[in-house]
């Protein structure tokens, strides 16, 4: 999902940056504020930032006979809500540009926008409706996790499709060339995330169960119920 | 426990399953040469064939020189977020072990575990 440095026009440029600054100046904010108000919760932050950090560095490999890496960003989502991994993406984002040359500072916008905006909304939004209708806790930590990464690699072909439409067969062709390459390769890994989300969610609310609670994601009343 | 360890264990092969499963199908009938390349390589080069008169207007102010270096530096984002999570995870792991040792030691066993005629 990292458009690389220089391979978007400068207009598109501005204008994810444009659309994305807000959304990380606002995940800054409750950063700070969720420390603030709740220093227990402090290395939990951190863990959902690490996890990110981890995930996105590992090129696994796919059905399509490429590679490509996971987000990691829908388990921050579920703990924290998504405005949150809009600033820690971030930081994973300038680290890979500056320091790997993967992505790039012009591409950042749109980056931040698909990887630490899109996808963790859409994780968020499929963990609500999980719960919403009633299904298994590890169902919407898998679906949360899974979909988190998959919808960032759609929302990047959707980008690039933008920038550069196909001179035959227009917009809509040039996204389904960009998904050819990007979303059909990250189905498996998307499959693979989710259920690592599964297992971390699990061993968290084994040892950090005060502090899920807390935060809202797990219920108090399954306290009683689990715990006996 | 039980059901939960394998439910773990499930859940790990799972995991094995998916990237073999990928590893060998991946393998098959694509070019040994490009095989296993990065997406966001490949769609770079898509761009290069949508529009050959594209020229990337920035380049990276840093880039590793090798392959190596790069994928060294890689590995370096993992490490440092795995010892990051790891460092939590170990934090609230400790912590519930003390919770744990300070209960076992404030109350009396439950009466199930007790010895006969202890009562």
């Amino acid at each position: 999902m990292h458009i690389a440095e220089g391979f978007l026009p400068i207009t598109d440029c501005v204008v994810w940056y444009a659309l994305s600054a807000p959304f990380v100046v606002h995940g800054a904010r409750q950063v700070i504020k969720q420390s603030k108000e709740d220093p227990e919760s402090r290395l939990l932050l951190a863990a959902a930032g690490a996890f990110t950090f981890v995930l996105s560095s590992i090129k696994l490999p796919s059905v399509t006979g490429s590679s490509s890496h996971p987000t990691g960003t829908g388990l921050g989502a579920v703990l924290f809500r998504p405005p949150v991994m809009a600033f820690l993406s971030t930081i994973v984002l300038i680290f890979q540009a500056l320091l790997l040359a993967h992505g790039g500072i012009t591409t950042l916008g749109a980056n931040v926008f698909s990887m630490g905006i899109a996808g963790p909304w859409v994780g968020y939004t499929c963990w609500r409706l999980s719960s919403r209708l009633g299904w298994n806790q590890n169902v919407g930590v898998f679906s949360a996790l899974a979909f988190a990464d998959l919808s960032t690699y759609v929302v990047t072909s959707v980008q690039l499709g933008i920038a550069f439409p196909d001179p035959v067969s227009g917009l809509l062709g040039s996204v389904a060339k960009f998904m050819s390459i990007f979303a059909i390769s990250q189905i498996p890994l998307a499959i693979a995330e989710g259920i690592l989300g599964v297992l971390v969610f699990r061993l968290l609310t084994d040892v950090a169960r005060p502090e899920l609670e807390r935060l809202g994601v797990i219920k108090t009343a399954e306290h009683a119920k689990t715990g006996a | 426990m039980r059901r939960s360890t394998a439910v773990t264990i499930g859940l790990l092969v799972a995991l094995v399953v998916i990237f073999a499963i990928s590893f060998v199908v991946g393998g098959m009938h694509t070019n040994p040469v490009t095989r296993f390349g990065g997406t966001d390589s490949a769609a770079t080069s898509q761009i290069q064939a949508t529009d050959p008169n594209y020229k990337p207007w920035f380049t990276p102010f840093f880039q590793p020189k090798s392959a190596e270096i790069e994928s060294g530096l890689f590995a370096l984002q993992a490490a440092i977020g795995g010892a990051v999570l790891g460092f939590a995870v170990g934090g609230y792991w400790g912590r519930r072990r003390a919770e744990k040792a300070f209960h076992e030691d404030s109350m009396t066993p439950p009466v199930g575990d007790a010895p006969e005629g202890a009562l």
